[in-house]
């Protein structure tokens, strides 16, 4: 599903964001990435969902080369990966359908069947009844959950989160984990950036560390002295 | 096609609310490009009013050939021969002495002085009408030394200079209006090219998000191309109707000033032939300036993580 071979970011004021990182995460599988803030896990999201190609090295998602793949090929790529953000994201102005039903519009669905996902992928995070409100009269909480909805309405392979649970209290947090796992569950392959070590841990699911632009198993070396610094 | 109509609906629709959602916005706008296109619009009617009030100047060059008193009416038809056989004649009229007189009788009111002359005063003429390809001085002047070289010739009589001045300024008034055209075309090509950039940036998240799900460059720039076009559309409307409120002031008093110098030049109104004319152009200028916005602007926003 995901493959990174010695895949290396560099920016171009100098930066290097991610430095030879090789992982893979097989289909169905789900993933947490975890480091500090600047560690390079944004990178790799931007890496997976094309945001970014890699400076050097190989970048493989769905069976597609990122470092090759025609611009005009970009927007059928990124239809196969719901992306949830910390901020959610949601457009102001549109109702919570609508922000639900964007990508199936782009997607040039039929109307019918825009209709009938968007309603399934806002009953599944318990909003149905708001379908017709505004971002704005939501808790960030209940925001959140319309990301998640936009996120997997078109039913991606992939789903990728950066600190979706960023703004939440623990009990949201859980939640929201909750809602990844269920489409975990049925298939999809699940990719969550987050420092929050607490529900990595109480997840029990695998954990890819980043750290300095470099990708470690912490099952294979012993943790890094600074990963102590968020527990 | 289903879904392709549905898909240019749905962008229709959705550009039709973002306007009628800041009306006072998109009102001024409208205004601009309704003036920028109502000013030559109106020009061009003028000029077209005064070519339908004066005729057709290129076959209104005549020139009138006056036979000495004594030529007769056969060596007048003969001569008349002679003109239509050269190169660069249209149409040549023999009017008699006999008809000049009837027709002067009738058309001055002096029919009872004419009484009093004993033998008809007016000589044989001929009324030369040139191809409208052979109207320049040069080819009125070649003509003129071979009408005025025959020796039964009085006078050869070419009025032509007013025509040809009239002509020039028609001409320099129309390639003025062209000029001012294209310029405020270009004008309403900046205005719709900046209404839509600035709607592009204010939407810059928007369409980060619509991108990042998968938008492609031509789901996002559609709703941007059917604003242009109901900015065009509705900017040239306007335009039509402001043209026929100026002409429903003016039409009247300009009527009645060419009546006070005896002359029925009146102000053509516009058919639907040149509303349609304008819409179209409104229309098409409203698509190129969004275009021209989208495809450089748009192409600068990518989605960021």
């Amino acid at each position: 599903m995901i493959r990174f071979d010695r895949a290396t970011k560099r920016y171009p004021n100098g930066r290097e964001a991610l430095g030879a990182a090789s992982f893979e995460i097989s289909a169905g599988e789900m993933v947490f990435l975890t480091g500090r803030s600047g560690a390079g896990k944004s990178t790799i999201l931007k890496l997976i969902a094309l945001l970014e190609r890699p400076t050097r090295g190989l970048v493989l998602v769905n069976g597609h080369n990122t470092s090759s793949l025609p611009a005009r090929k970009i927007p059928a790529f990124r239809r196969e990966i719901g992306v949830v953000f910390q901020d959610h994201r949601l457009l102001p102005e549109r109702s919570l359908f609508d922000n639900v039903a964007l990508p199936l519009y782009a997607a040039h669905a039929p109307l019918r069947e825009i209709d009938k996902r968007a309603r399934a992928a806002l009953d599944q995070v318990g909003l149905l009844d708001r379908a017709a409100s505004l971002p704005m009269e939501l808790s960030v909480g209940e925001q959140q959950r319309v990301g998640i909805a936009r996120a997997v309405v078109s039913k991606p392979k992939l789903i990728i989160a950066d600190e979706p649970t960023g703004n939440l209290d623990p009990g949201l947090s859980l939640e929201i984990m909750d809602l990844f796992r269920r489409f975990n569950d049925v298939g999809a392959t699940v990719v969550v950036a987050t420092h929050d070590l607490d529900i990595v841990k109480a997840s029990g699911l695998r954990e890819i560390v980043v750290a300095n632009g470099r990708v470690r198993d912490p099952g294979a070396e012993p943790e890094l002295p600074h990963m102590e610094a968020h527990r | 096609m289903t879904g392709w109509l549905t898909r240019h609906l749905q962008a229709m629709l959705f550009a039709a609310g973002r306007l009628t959602r800041a009306p006072l916005a998109t009102g001024f706008t409208l205004l601009v490009i309704a003036i920028a296109l109502t000013l030559p619009a109106a020009f061009g009617l003028v000029i077209a009013s005064v070519r339908t009030a004066t005729g057709d100047f290129a076959s209104a060059v005549d020139v009138t050939v006056y036979f000495k008193q004594g030529v007769t009416l056969e060596k007048a038809q003969q001569l008349a021969q002679s003109a239509r056989e050269r190169s660069g004649v249209d149409r040549v009229t023999l009017v008699s002495a006999d008809e000049a007189l009837k027709s002067f009788r009738e058309q001055s009111g002096f029919g009872a002085a004419l009484d009093v002359l004993g033998d008809n005063p007016l000589p044989h003429a001929l009324d030369i009408r040139p191809n409208s390809e052979a109207t320049t001085p040069q080819q009125m002047e070649a003509l003129r030394r071979y009408l005025a070289a025959w020796p039964e010739v009085e006078l050869v009589q070419v009025d032509s200079e007013w025509v040809i001045r009239l002509n020039a300024i028609l001409e320099l008034l129309r390639r003025l209006v062209t000029g001012t055209a294209a310029l405020l075309g270009v004008g309403v090509l900046a205005v719709i090219g900046n209404t839509i950039r600035l709607e592009i940036y204010n939407r810059r998240a928007e369409i980060e998000v619509t991108k990042l799900v998968g938008g492609s460059n031509a789901f996002v720039r559609r709703p941007f191309l059917y604003t242009g076009l109901f900015y065009g559309l509705l900017g040239a409307a306007l335009a039509a109707v402001l043209l026929l409120i100026a002409l429903h002031l003016l039409g009247a008093p300009v009527g009645r000033l060419a009546a006070s110098y005896g002359s029925s030049f009146r102000l053509l109104s516009p058919g639907w032939r040149e509303v349609g004319s304008l819409v179209g152009v409104g229309a098409a200028l409203g698509m190129v300036g969004a275009w021209m916005a989208t495809a450089r602007h748009l192409a600068r926003i990518e989605p960021r993580a």
